[in-house]
């Protein structure tokens, strides 16, 4: 009785109309595809992209060359040299992230005591040559004063769950 | 010379060739794929003789079905040219005896000399169809009435001859793994698993 | 301005006149011949947008909407992709047979055209054992595969070519047979004559008392493509794309041209010989006059599309099928179908019952 039941089971393709309804009934379904350039999807505040250095609101980089970031790091992509400057106070000669190497953990910005290193929410970059890839410490600091007020913004709006 | 003086032609030489290619080429593919040739041009022959259901047939089954087959197997042969080049010489008088036996014989045959086999004025006087007359039909209504018997002996015949192909390479592995599809797909959980109630065991220390 | 038009037409007159007759002829057939293929082309163009946005749909994307309004020109960007990249041709690749394989492939595909009746009468070549000739060209699609698989000269390519030749081979048996079961229908090889035998409306087309018959047909055409869920020739899982994996630019185009046209043909196919063609299905169902009554090449179209659009929609469902079932589907299940069936249509003729009753 199984077995006669099976048989006009798959001769009458049960199974295969089903799965066919399914997919004729997503062909109706409205679509979830978002539209990249002009729609964008939601961003946390959290989200880590492209490097940054802050200022102070004084104008003073905030970073004070204490390397906890360049030894945190896990794959090894900051490099520092530090210098006293003429102030006395210790200042970055050098500071040099690889974004190849980069893994975008957000280990530089936990370790960092001053907040000064930071990921922003930018991730539409590009290079166009080998070796552009790598990000100086001029490049950061324009980054950080270029989106000063959003970088800040997405700090305090992450700053009651921390 | 007409268009269809041309044709005749030109498929003639081309089976011609085509079959020079078949013996002379190396590769076995490539006289696997004369062969195939061979068999397309003269069954274009065959279509401008008005026999479309013969000239239809050769190529559904001889190129579509029974070379395809040839192929399969030649392409996965381990060729080594050198290797078969060997015995050229040595294989070349006995072919060329068969193929000096088979030349007279055709000539004896068809040609000039020998009995009259082939009638040179019925030939002559091949009847033309117009274009409503069924190839088809026409040799249906032979093979199903005059020639019957001997039409269902020969279905007999490869029918044995598939049969016994089967009979001969059908081999039953004890030790194989093989699973049928389909009695997988009919296993309920009730003919693998069995749920049984136990009193929880007490360990007596 | 009319007199020019006049003028025009005379010198073309002219023209045509001096050609010999015999070249009228051929310039007339050439002629039909693209006014076939040129169509076809684009159909076969816009198939694949067609999949690519009914398979986005069926997963809720969307599919190609970038090039221009609502992608309409995707297919376009693509074929002049594939134009400009260069064809590389493998150095241990037996070369000539390399770049035979495609046109090997297309060539059947196109040719089968020849004896497709679009509507009454209009067709290029209405041939007596039209159904015989497509048969055996279809037969022969499997060569361009199978030689690009052994010309490639690449294992991946050569596995493909080995299911390829026994898949095709396997299903083309059934295939021969459910058409067998068409021309005892009809007692007609002719396409025109099969279709007009089934005239009198949805009740009377070939589809029912062919049930088997027919959906044995169709889906070994969908195994003769090598479409999914049959696509074990190409099988990117385990042979990256098996016979077409060492062909780029337009020799690798070529193969997926033959593959759409081949969808269409077996669609139409398909429409021709189980769903009465370009037959009303309201014939004998409404007034006769009334223009859903009249068979037209519209209904063909519809029913031909329809049968394409399920080739995409087996694409968008089902799973690929192991190769061992593939064989054992065909081999052990549609074969006996269609003889159990044919031996049933037998005696169906013998009674005089369903369409052998006249």
């Amino acid at each position: 009785m199984k077995s006669v039941y099976h048989f006009f089971k798959s001769f009458l393709f049960w199974e295969l109309l089903k799965g066919l309804s399914v997919t004729g009934k997503y062909l109706f379904s409205p679509k979830i595809t978002v539209q990249y350039p002009e729609e964008k999807t939601p961003m946390s505040p959290r989200f880590r992209g492209l490097h940054a250095q802050r200022r102070y609101a004084n104008g003073e980089e905030r970073c004070i060359a204490c390397k906890l970031c360049e030894a945190v790091c896990p794959a090894l992509a900051i490099t520092i040299e530090s210098e006293q400057r003429e102030d006395g106070s210790r200042r970055t000669k050098r500071y040099d992230i690889d974004l190849f190497k980069c893994i975008y953990c957000g280990f530089c910005e936990e370790a960092c005591p001053v907040d000064a290193i930071v990921e922003t929410h930018i991730f539409e970059y590009h290079f166009e040559e080998r070796g552009k890839q790598v990000m100086t410490k001029q490049m950061l600091l324009e980054v950080g004063d270029k989106y000063e007020a959003e970088i800040a913004a997405n700090k305090q709006a992450d700053a009651p769950y921390r | 010379m007409s268009i269809t003086d041309f044709l005749f032609f030109a498929f003639a030489g081309l089976t011609i060739a085509a079959a020079l290619g078949v013996v002379l080429s190396k590769n076995p593919v490539h006289a696997v794929l004369f062969l195939i040739l061979t068999f397309f041009a003269s069954s274009a022959i065959w279509l401008m003789l008005e026999a479309e259901f013969l000239a239809i047939t050769l190529v559904l089954v001889y190129v579509g079905a029974v070379m395809v087959l040839f192929l399969f197997v030649v392409m996965m042969l381990d060729i080594n040219i050198a290797k078969m080049r060997e015995g050229f010489v040595n294989y070349l008088p006995i072919g060329a005896l068969f193929a000096v036996a088979i030349v007279a014989a055709m000539i004896w045959v068809v040609g000039p000399v020998g009995p009259e086999v082939m009638n040179t004025d019925a030939l002559n006087q091949a009847v033309t169809h117009g274009p409503d007359y069924s190839n088809t039909r026409a040799l249906g209504e032979i093979l199903y009435t005059e020639y019957v018997l001997a039409f269902e002996i020969a279905a007999v015949i490869l029918l044995v001859a598939i049969i016994a192909a089967i009979a001969l390479t059908l081999r039953r592995r004890p030790d194989t793994k093989y699973q049928t599809p389909g009695k997988q797909i009919k296993v309920k959980r009730d003919d693998r698993l069995k749920i049984i109630k136990m009193d929880a065991e007490v360990s007596d220390d | 301005m009319n007199e020019m038009i006049d003028n025009l037409l005379t010198t073309g007159l002219e023209l045509w006149n001096w050609f010999p007759a015999d070249w009228q002829t051929f310039l007339l057939i050439l002629g039909k011949i693209i006014l076939i293929l040129a169509p076809l082309m684009i159909c076969v163009a816009y198939i694949t947008y067609a999949e690519r946005k009914i398979i986005g749909y069926m997963q809720v994307r969307i599919g190609p909407n970038r090039v221009g309004p609502r992608g309409w020109l995707q297919p376009i960007a693509d074929a002049m992709k594939l134009m400009f990249k260069e064809v590389i041709i493998p150095s241990q690749s037996d070369k000539f047979l390399f770049l035979l394989a495609p046109v090997l492939s297309i060539m059947p595909a196109l040719a089968a055209w020849a004896v497709i009746p679009f509507d009454r009468g209009i067709v290029l070549t209405d041939v007596n054992a039209g159904l015989l000739y497509i048969l055996a060209l279809t037969s022969l699609g499997v060569y361009g595969v199978v030689i690009a698989g052994w010309a490639s000269n690449s294992k991946y390519a050569i596995l493909s070519s080995l299911r390829v030749g026994a898949q095709i081979v396997a299903y083309e048996i059934a295939m021969g047979f459910a058409l067998v079961g068409v021309i005892m229908a009809s007692g007609s090889l002719n396409m025109g004559d099969i279709v007009e035998g089934q005239a009198g409306g949805i009740s009377s087309w070939y589809v029912w008392p062919l049930l088997p018959l027919f959906f044995v047909y169709f889906i070994s055409g969908v195994a003769e493509t090598n479409r999914a869920p049959f696509d074990v020739a190409e099988g990117e899982s385990e042979i990256v794309a098996g016979f077409h994996v060492e062909y780029s630019g337009m020799a690798f185009a070529v193969f997926f041209l033959a593959e759409y046209a081949n969808i269409i043909l077996i669609s139409s196919l398909t429409a021709l010989l189980f769903l009465g063609g370009w037959l009303s299905p309201f014939e004998g169902f409404v007034e006769a006059g009334n223009w859903l009554a009249e068979p037209s090449l519209l209904w063909f179209f519809a029913k031909a599309c329809f049968f394409a659009f399920c080739f995409l929609w087996f694409r968008a469902t089902f799973p690929r099928y192991r190769y061992d079932q593939i064989m054992r589907l065909g081999w052990k299940v549609f074969i006996p179908v269609t003889i159990v069936w044919l031996f049933v249509e037998g005696l169906m003729v013998y009674a005089q019952i369903g369409p052998w009753s006249a």
